[in-house]
């Protein structure tokens, strides 16, 4: 039996106990979370070749057997979540070396960001509905402290509305996996597939998939449930609103293509039906919420609602092309959208403001920086060569091949506004004239930009570029992860055995 | 029975939401409360009810004899209080916080002072 899916969850735990042990020495802190997080890439690159080469690699924790005991299964897709989460951990760590505050550090930044991680990571490789519930708690409980961290006035507004909201979601969570419990009996995923395979009366099991529908829906911000996150992602340092950019949201995507994919299959008509309209919505509404805007976060935090969009549209679509055109986006967006926060943190470093109107001229100081933000704002518009080009392509070629064409007009029209959106953040804040009003105190000028802040950057900004120019072999990836979750057969046996 | 639990849980569902939707931030905290406590008590009542049995394997028995009441319910709902409880503290500490700093127990004002 294989330990390495076990991986992914043990080396952020580990990491955050010791780094909370060491709470008196941030140097050594510092070093640790560096360290831990190095060492989650070295572990969700190995499981991703392993399970690549030998396919699903399933885990009994205790050795309890399949559908008593709990399981964590690393498929195609959750080994590439895995990835990409841990490279992103990576490069907001290096970052949070320049732009956490001392005061967040001594009071447990790193051991909250590594429970985060532990707690996503989980997510992406549980094998129980239960447990998912579990690890969305711990990623949560992470989550709150972070953005609740420094205790700011604003900070406190936003969390307040975060925690009630996302309780509210767990709260239908728990509610929808209740009654699938009381139908079925059984919370094992694979089992519960299997099980449901055969309901023909579906009633319960609409409730149940709605309800969870509802619960991931928050957690992912689609239209109309989206209303937390403009209100509390613009608050806390960049570092954290980075990460939660990167991995929350991912995780509510991730669980609508688990679960609508293996166990809510039974009507997609009606259930990948109402999540095609829902994303058309969401798309729209997150794009203008965008337009409307004048604070370089609150502009991003629109999008992360518009492209969240683009990829529940792929799973609506549930053909093999549409999910891989999804799993593609959501690694995509990930990297860009993570990529921008940090640009837009270093802007805020170099001016101390993120209001557009008190911005300017940066293009003439900071050219390096005007060229990667650029490069991130183009390619989350979707502007060939890179990887934001492919990613729309795949799901619109995979909604022209369904025949949905009004969505793919819809992704298309999106996708202008968005150029309109990203280029007015890029005008503003680095072509245009620098502003002759500041708003009282915020004027300063360091000498240059840290290295830590710019290096995490620059290496996103090459993945970006590199996905786009030499995407082949992570297309190829994206096509067996959407097959292994489109042939449902190859997940089952894995975690209980031969089907009989 | 099923049919009274299930009336409560209704209750407590339609009290929560009622009191989640006020703008007082300790109404909310109670109303995060009773809806904890009825999707606690859904679960319990979901998983089917078996009156005046404990799924314990009696001495000298080899297995449980049914009927039994399923003990996996009751795991999952004592988890399931143990992180609502967390979660409960946590955001307790976080509206006295905000109240310390803003001076105000009102959403709505919350948003005004924090634009």
């Amino acid at each position: 039996m294989s330990l390495l899916p076990v991986l992914p969850v043990i080396i952020p735990l580990l990491t955050a106990a010791l780094s909370l042990a060491m709470a008196r020495h941030r140097t050594l802190q510092r070093g640790l979370s560096l360290a831990g997080s190095a060492g989650l890439v070295a572990a969700a690159v190995t499981l991703l070749a392993t399970v690549r080469h030998e396919g699903i690699i399933a885990v009994e924790i205790g050795s309890w057997p399949a559908p008593f005991g709990i399981v964590l299964v690393a498929d195609m897709l959750s080994a590439i979540m895995v990835l990409a989460s841990s490279l992103l951990g990576l490069s907001v760590v290096v970052y949070a070396l320049g732009n956490v505050d001392q005061a967040r550090v001594s009071f447990g930044f790193h051991p909250l960001f590594h429970a985060l991680l532990m707690g996503v990571c989980g997510a992406f490789l549980t094998g129980d509905l239960f447990n998912l519930y579990v690890w969305f708690e711990v990623m949560l409980m992470a989550s709150f402290v972070l953005l609740a961290l420094g205790g700011e006035k604003n900070q406190l507004a936003g969390a307040f509305k975060y925690v009630t909201l996302n309780f509210i979601a767990s709260s239908f969570f728990l509610t929808g996996i209740g009654l699938l419990y009381g139908k079925t009996g059984t919370l094992n995923m694979a089992d519960l597939a299997q099980k449901t395979a055969s309901q023909s009366d579906s009633g319960l099991m609409l409730t149940s998939a709605m309800l969870l529908f509802l619960a991931f829906g928050i957690k992912a911000a689609v239209f109309p449930l989206f209303s937390w996150l403009p209100a509390s992602y613009h608050t806390p340092p960049t570092a954290v609103t980075a990460i939660f950019a990167a991995l929350l949201t991912k995780v509510g995507v991730y669980a609508l293509i688990r679960m609508f994919t293996l166990v809510f299959i039974q009507n997609t008509a009606l259930t990948h039906g109402l999540i095609l309209g829902v994303s058309a919505a969401t798309m729209v509404v997150g794009v203008l919420g965008a337009a409307a805007h004048f604070d370089i976060r609150r502009i991003l935090s629109f999008h992360i609602i518009s492209q969240i969009g683009y990829m529940t549209l792929g799973l609506g679509f549930f053909t093999v092309a549409g999910i891989a055109g999804a799993i593609f986006y959501v690694v995509h967006n990930m990297i860009v959208k993570t990529n921008l926060f940090l640009a837009g943190g270093i802007v805020n470093h170099l001016r101390g403001t993120f209001n557009l109107k008190y911005l300017g001229g940066l293009y003439r100081a900071y050219p390096l920086l005007a060229f990667l933000f650029l490069v991130s704002a183009l390619s989350q518009a979707g502007v060939p060569p890179l990887s934001g080009f492919l990613a729309k392509l795949m799901v619109i070629r995979a909604g022209l091949a369904v025949g949905e064409y009004a969505l793919v007009a819809v992704a298309l029209a999106v996708g202008i506004l968005t150029l309109y959106s990203m280029t007015k953040i890029w005008t503003e804040a680095f072509w245009k004239e620098p502003p002759t009003e500041y708003p009282s105190g915020e004027k300063n000028t360091p000498a240059g930009v840290p290295w830590l802040l710019l290096a995490p950057v620059m290496a996103l900004t090459a993945l970006t570029i590199g996905l786009g120019l030499f995407p082949e072999s992570f297309i190829q990836m994206t096509q067996e992860a959407a097959e292994q979750l489109m042939d449902r057969t190859a997940y089952i046996r894995a975690v209980l055995g031969p089907v009989p | 029975m099923e049919t009274v639990l299930a009336f409560i849980t209704g209750i407590l569902f339609a009290g929560g939401i009622y009191l989640l939707l006020r703008r007082s931030m300790s109404k909310v905290i109670l109303g995060l409360l009773l809806v904890g406590h009825a999707v606690n008590l859904l679960i319990f009542t979901a998983a089917g009810l078996v009156r005046s049995r404990s799924p314990l394997i009696p001495p000298g028995s080899e297995r449980l004899s049914p009927p039994y009441p399923d003990p996996l319910a009751q795991a999952l709902i004592l988890t399931a209080i143990v992180i609502g409880f967390g979660i409960l503290a946590f955001a307790l500490v976080l509206a006295y916080r905000t109240f310390a700093v803003t001076g105000t127990d009102d959403v709505d004002e919350l948003q005004e002072s924090a634009p």
